[in-house]
């Protein structure tokens, strides 16, 4: 999955786009992160109460003096779509989750995403198991605690999860869930298994 | 820049209005601006300075409706995340916007939050 479409034609902001209760809210985020296509963007379209937005970080290496244009003009960018959605919980806490791409090149992009995460779930496709470890790799880099979540699944679960924890190399403790990027009740399961692991962690 | 002489040659269009948006500023390196720091526009009594640029007007209305993230902001607006944070650190600090940036993480603050975050989860789904 890529980018949701983007409609072209900038619309009005209606009340809904906003952070409902905004003035008490603490805003916290977690990581939806995955190889190319594993359903990052699906399973945040599932469960955000906002269709989700994206927006692209321009990965440049910033010019030692901005006002030289001319050092400007030699740098090579790229750019790297960040999708994400939103949820609102409580009039305390509303929850960000940002998808992101694995790829281990864009350390700028990685260090703002994993700054402050309260965690990762980490989306991986059962018949594509060896494009997740750089993601796995990456998300241990930075510290962060992460379930599994496997999408597109079919087939036996159990045996299925003892040969993804060796093949992934997973502590005993790592939460593995099976789910459908497409629905609602199987994203948010996901989610709250990888939170109630996060609280585990740090009681 | 010089327009003259050998030396010259075109910009990237992109760069160039990246460049002229921001004012040449650089990204403000703190956290005051993350990705889910809740920005909204100041309370204002009357009308507006005129001395806003056409993308710090642009941002500030899109503000002044309620609260979004900078990320939302810079959905919102398609313009790069980069560019959305320098003009919004200039709108905060000729005081049109005001910001909440996420609790710093800390042990305890983290429980209490990843509770409320569960509790919330299992409120809307059950």
């Amino acid at each position: 999955m890529g980018s949701p479409a983007s409609s072209a034609d900038r619309r009005d902001l209606t009340t809904d786009d906003y952070v409902p209760g905004g003035a008490t809210q603490t805003a916290v985020k977690i990581l939806v992160v995955g190889h190319f296509a594993v359903g990052k963007t699906t399973f945040i379209g599932s469960i955000s109460e906002i269709e989700p937005l994206s927006t692209e970080e321009t990965m440049t290496r910033v010019s030692e003096s901005v006002d030289d244009l001319k050092g400007v003009r030699g740098k090579t960018t790229t750019t790297v779509a960040l999708d994400f959605g939103r949820l609102t919980l409580s009039e305390r806490v509303v929850l960000y989750l940002f998808g992101t791409p694995g790829q281990t090149r864009f350390v700028q992009m990685w260090e703002d995403m994993a700054r402050g995460a309260l965690g990762a779930l980490i989306l991986v496709d059962p018949e594509r198991l060896a494009d997740s470890f750089p993601v796995i790799d990456l998300i241990e880099q930075y510290g962060l605690d992460y379930a599994i979540a496997v999408n597109h699944f079919d087939g036996n679960p159990e045996r299925a999860e003892r040969a993804l924890r060796e093949a992934l190399d997973l502590l005993d403790e790592t939460p593995v869930v099976t789910c459908d990027a497409r629905n609602e009740q199987s994203s948010a399961a996901a989610l709250t298994t990888l939170v109630r692991y996060l609280l585990d962690r740090a009681s | 820049m010089r327009a003259g002489g050998e030396d010259f040659e075109f910009e990237p269009v992109d760069l160039v209005r990246a460049y002229v948006i921001t004012k040449g500023r650089e990204l403000p390196d703190d956290q005051e601006l993350s990705l889910i720091t809740l920005v909204t526009a100041a309370p204002t009594e009357g009308r507006r300075p005129t001395r806003l640029t056409p993308e710090e007007e642009r941002l500030l209305d899109i503000c002044s409706a309620g609260y979004l993230s900078v990320a939302e902001v810079a959905g919102h607006t398609r313009l790069p995340l980069g560019v959305v944070r320098i003009v919004l650190a200039s709108l905060t600090e000729s005081g049109h916007l005001m910001t909440r940036p996420p609790v710093p993480r800390a042990r305890n603050a983290d429980k209490d939050l990843l509770e409320e975050v569960l509790n919330g989860l299992t409120r809307k789904f059950g």
